[in-house]
């Protein structure tokens, strides 16, 4: 062992590094140990022990808490729902208090106990080297270079390297058993079920729309008629959520007016970055704001992403009257909606 | 029963015990075994313990829970939410809070000890870190700890999700749009993991089996290869007079250890408890089931995945472009994978980085004080300070209705203290450390002092020191420093190259961990203060290197 124990035992290889042991204070040991007041005076440790049993004694008093408030609180599902929520509230706070007690009770006891009345000396353990000793080690090495030979693992490369060449090859079918986890994404994700003719109507209410139900500056928000007809509905709702809005036509850009419908736009209102709905509508600045990473987009420029993490517009949906005068998609989008992917282009 | 009685009983059951299992052995190999003792030790108690209350309410929970996204329609007792369309999922986590006494109360448990169980093992790793825990031997145990972190974020979202209510499925739309933005394999990805397209009727079921069965399973190995190695390799111990690096001083696995951690264990059980009885956490109830068309406006997931929020919002969108053809979404793939990846593999590598600029090989058990360890010190708090920063720029629209700010101008500023602020931690950190050591110095060559102020015959005014006694003398000396491998010749006096020099680049970790170093004081150096006790020159003589 090294003269001072403070250092690792262990050699450096080079030596480098460190400064000379003799430069150095030498560990003064163990401070003296001070008694506790419950190891000098019979009255405090008693005392000590009175009160580490009051904690478990409190402890108790908590599990009948806790189930008198659980038999006993009503919990009356014929309330009305604010009432039933208060009692709700109270039954869940009350058990979970006598449940508190319950518990910190035992808790505190117990470390109290520990830190009153059992041995506070701090003992001394030595530890011993992790690695083995060398005759271990050589013992060790030996078995497995015998083992080895008895194997024939290096005199047949054969075996070996067939093994290994099999064992590399058996996991492909855990990999390949997988793929039917899911369809093949096909075009799913570039089409919505918005197509020429179908017809705006209320989220979530329903019914259809006339241009004269939007006031200017006014939102809707809207979903394609049918929806819930589909295969899979809340698939298609993931991506068919338009947001409708009134505009002064005079507002609207070149490229906007030409889906307009008297100045009456409609956008995806799935959010380009990562799919949250974007929905809140700033009607002085015109800009629509994405709750999840603020992506702002401009209605007075085509939705073009102004600040935020997205990139690309909202993909607007053509829109126009049919003969009753409804608002109705004048085409599919012309885009994929919604996050980008790779396939997109 | 009288106390032979007693006795008999339990000697005859140990005598079962042994007999069958040979339970001495086992008495005798731990129950004495020793452990030191201090509050920083706690955390990793704390994580552990929440980790068995989660099993605990985890296990009630599945008893309610139907792990099902088919519809159906709410006619529970929650008068709001009668007759909508939700998910079997979301009804019945529903149930579980109204219909079933006390479910709500196990909800919240469950929820709250999520949150602590990932806060504990964090504060812990950074108390690990700060101490030099991870040093030889205990490299292995480090790469666990930093893997059951990363495990312990994906259960805790994983489960958020799990009732299917809006706030969670708009999470799940998040990170099913970051699986979309993978090069090449996203689409296919994702068609996999939900079972075709986004939302579908597969996920929910699926990552039940991932919340309650399997990662479960992962976490109880991991946890069990780690307290075994803690065993195997004795407890680290701060530094003080008595302890050395051979030896560990503390209290006995039994009766005191027992006592206290077992205490401790009810203790945080308790607080656990308290904290879901008073404080409501994820009230799925009010937010609704998941939809995709409504909106929830200030939307925040759980507090860990607050810095992989932060880093996608401060994004800008100029990431993404297309290129032969295909959508590269760098906007997403930056922060959502690159940035955490690009944090975790220096974490996870860390022993190894420090042990290749120190050239040290040798065990340590006695822990570093983190002023000892300047530039390591200072690079944690550069990490932490990056950490927070995305933490903080998570909650960029919170603090705009807060301090009624433009949130455009938070998310500007944050997006350039990302890159100024953590230099400028490092620096400062570094400082402190530096300055708190040469204080230490000053402390052992001139003593403690006393604020009794003394006037000499001549007219003088001088602070009284009382010397330090040699016990908290110890506690400032007993390191050791590290020198750049660059300062020493790496040619030996026949012109052989020495083992261990390095190469160039190694040299250079080695100058930027180590030139600028304060030594401990040495024995000659206090003999010389004392002989000139006014010496104050003393202090800076020696401490080579600024
Ligand atoms: C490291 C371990 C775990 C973490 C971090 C964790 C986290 C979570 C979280 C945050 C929730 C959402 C709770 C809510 O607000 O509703 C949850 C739900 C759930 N967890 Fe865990 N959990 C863990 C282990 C377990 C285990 C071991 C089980 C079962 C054996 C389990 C069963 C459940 C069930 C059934 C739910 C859904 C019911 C509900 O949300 O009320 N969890 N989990
Ligand atoms: S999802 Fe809209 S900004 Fe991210």
């Amino acid at each position: 062992m090294s003269e001072n124990q403070n250092l690792p035992d262990v050699a450096r290889e080079d030596g480098h590094g460190t400064v000379a042991v003799s430069q150095r204070f030498d560990n003064p040991g163990l401070p003296p140990h001070r008694q506790r007041v419950t190891d000098i005076d019979a009255a405090a440790a008693k005392r000590a022990e009175r009160q580490v049993a009051t904690l478990f004694g409190l402890s108790g008093v908590g599990t009948i808490l806790a189930l008198v408030a659980y038999f006993a609180l009503p919990y009356d599902l014929e309330a009305g729902y604010i009432e039933h929520l208060g009692q709700v509230k109270l039954s869940n706070a009350l058990i979970g208090v006598g449940l508190f007690i319950a518990l910190f009770g035992i808790g505190a006891g117990a470390v109290h106990w520990a830190k009153t009345l059992m041995p506070d000396e701090e003992r001394v353990e030595e530890r011993h080297e992790l690695r083995g000793s060398d005759e271990d080690r050589a013992a060790a090495l030996g078995i497995l270079s015998e083992g080895a030979e008895e194997a024939g693992l290096g005199r047949r490369p054969l075996i070996r390297n067939s093994l290994i060449g099999a064992m590399a090859l058996a996991p492909l079918p855990a990999v390949v058993l997988l793929r039917d986890l899911g369809p093949m994404p096909e075009a799913k994700l570039s089409e919505t079920i918005w197509k020429k003719g179908t017809p705006l109507v209320r989220d979530p209410e329903g019914g259809k729309l006339k241009a004269s139900d939007l006031v200017n500056g006014s939102v809707v928000h809207v979903l394609p008629e049918g929806l819930e007809e589909t295969e899979h509905p809340l698939n298609e709702k993931a991506k068919a959520p338009v947001l409708l809005i009134r505009l002064d036509p005079e507002l609207l850009d070149e490229a906007s007016s030409a889906g307009a419908y008297e100045g009456i736009v409609a956008y995806s209102k799935i959010c380009t970055h990562m799919g949250c709905p974007v929905a809140l509508y700033e009607q002085q600045t015109h800009h629509l704001l994405c709750p999840c990473h603020q992506s702002t987009f401009d209605l007075r420029q085509n939705c073009k992403v102004i600040f935020g993490p997205a990139r690309r517009p909202l993909p607007q949906l053509p829109i126009t009257v049919d003969e009753e005068g409804y608002l109705v998609a004048a085409d599919g989008f012309h885009e994929a909606v919604g996050p980008s992917f790779w396939e997109r282009g | 029963m009288t106390t032979t009685t007693t006795a008999k009983k339990a000697g005859s059951l140990a005598n079962w015990t042994d007999e069958r299992l040979g339970a001495s052995k086992g008495v005798k190999f731990l129950a004495r075994k020793i452990f030191p003792d201090h509050w920083s030790f706690m955390l990793g108690e704390v994580a552990l313990y929440s980790f068995i209350i989660l099993l605990l309410t985890g296990v009630f929970l599945s008893l309610f829970y139907i792990p099902s996204a088919g519809h159906t329609v709410y006619d529970g007792v929650y008068a709001p939410l009668v007759n909508q369309q939700v998910s079997e999922a979301y009804a019945s986590t529903v149930g579980i809070s109204f219909d079933v006494r006390g479910g709500l109360l196990m909800r919240q448990i469950h929820h709250w000890a999520a949150l602590v169980f990932v806060a504990a093992m964090t504060v812990h790793m950074f108390r690990v870190f700060f101490t030099g825990a991870f040093r030889k031997p205990r490299e292995l145990n480090w790469v666990i700890g930093c893997v059951l972190v990363l495990l312990g974020i994906v259960e805790g979202f994983l489960g958020y999700s799990l009732p299917d209510d809006l706030l969670s499925g708009t999470g799940i739309r998040i990170a099913s749009s970051i699986i979309l933005a993978i090069p090449v394999v996203g689409s296919y990805l994702s068609f996999f993991l939900f079972g075709g397209e986004f939302p579908g009727e597969s996920f929910i079921p699926r990552i039940y089996t991932i919340h309650v069965l399997l990662l479960p399973a992962i976490f109880l190995a991991l946890i069990g290869a780690h307290l075994v190695m803690l065993v195997i390799q004795k407890h680290t111990q701060y530094p003080g007079p008595g302890r050395t690096n051979t030896n560990v001083v503390g209290y006995p696995l039994f009766p005191v250890y027992t006592a206290k951690a077992g205490g401790f264990f009810f203790i945080v059980f308790g607080v656990i408890t308290l904290l879901s009885a008073l404080v409501t956490i994820n009230p799925i109830w009010a937010y609704g089931g998941y939809d995709p068309s409504p909106v929830t406006a200030g939307s925040q997931p759980d507090w860990y995945m607050g810095f992989m929020d932060g880093a996608v919002r401060l994004m800008t969108g100029w990431g993404e472009f297309t290129a032969f053809g295909f959508t590269w979404s760098f906007n997403i793939l930056i922060p959502a994978l690159l940035i955490p990846g690009l944090m975790t593999i220096p974490l996870i590598l860390y022993p190894w980085i420090e042990q290749w600029a120190t050239g040290d090989r040798r065990e340590h058990h006695l822990l570093d004080r983190p002023r000892n360890v300047p530039t390591r010190t200072a690079l944690g708090a550069m990490g932490i300070t990056f950490y927070i920063l995305l933490w903080i720029s998570g909650g960029n629209d919170i603090m705009a209705t807060v301090l009624r700010l433009s949130i455009n101008d938070i998310t500007l500023t944050l997006r350039v203290l990302i890159f100024i602020l953590p230099p400028v931690v490092y620096i400062v950190t570094k400082r402190i450390c530096l300055g708190m050591q040469r204080k230490d110095r000053d402390k052992v060559l001139h003593g403690r002092e006393t604020a009794v102020i003394v006037r000499t015959e001549s007219g003088e005014y001088f602070e009284v020191h009382e010397p330090l006694d040699e016990y908290k003398r110890w506690n400032l000396v007993q390191h050791e420093t590290h020198e750049p491998l660059a300062e020493l010749p790496s040619e030996d006096a026949n012109g052989v190259r020495r083992p261990g020099a390095g190469s160039g680049w190694k040299r250079r970790l080695s100058k930027f961990y180590f030139e600028q170093r304060v030594e401990p004081v040495t024995p000659a150096e206090l003999a010389a203060a004392h002989h000139d006790h006014h010496g104050h020159e003393a202090i800076e003589a020696t401490s080579a290197h600024h």
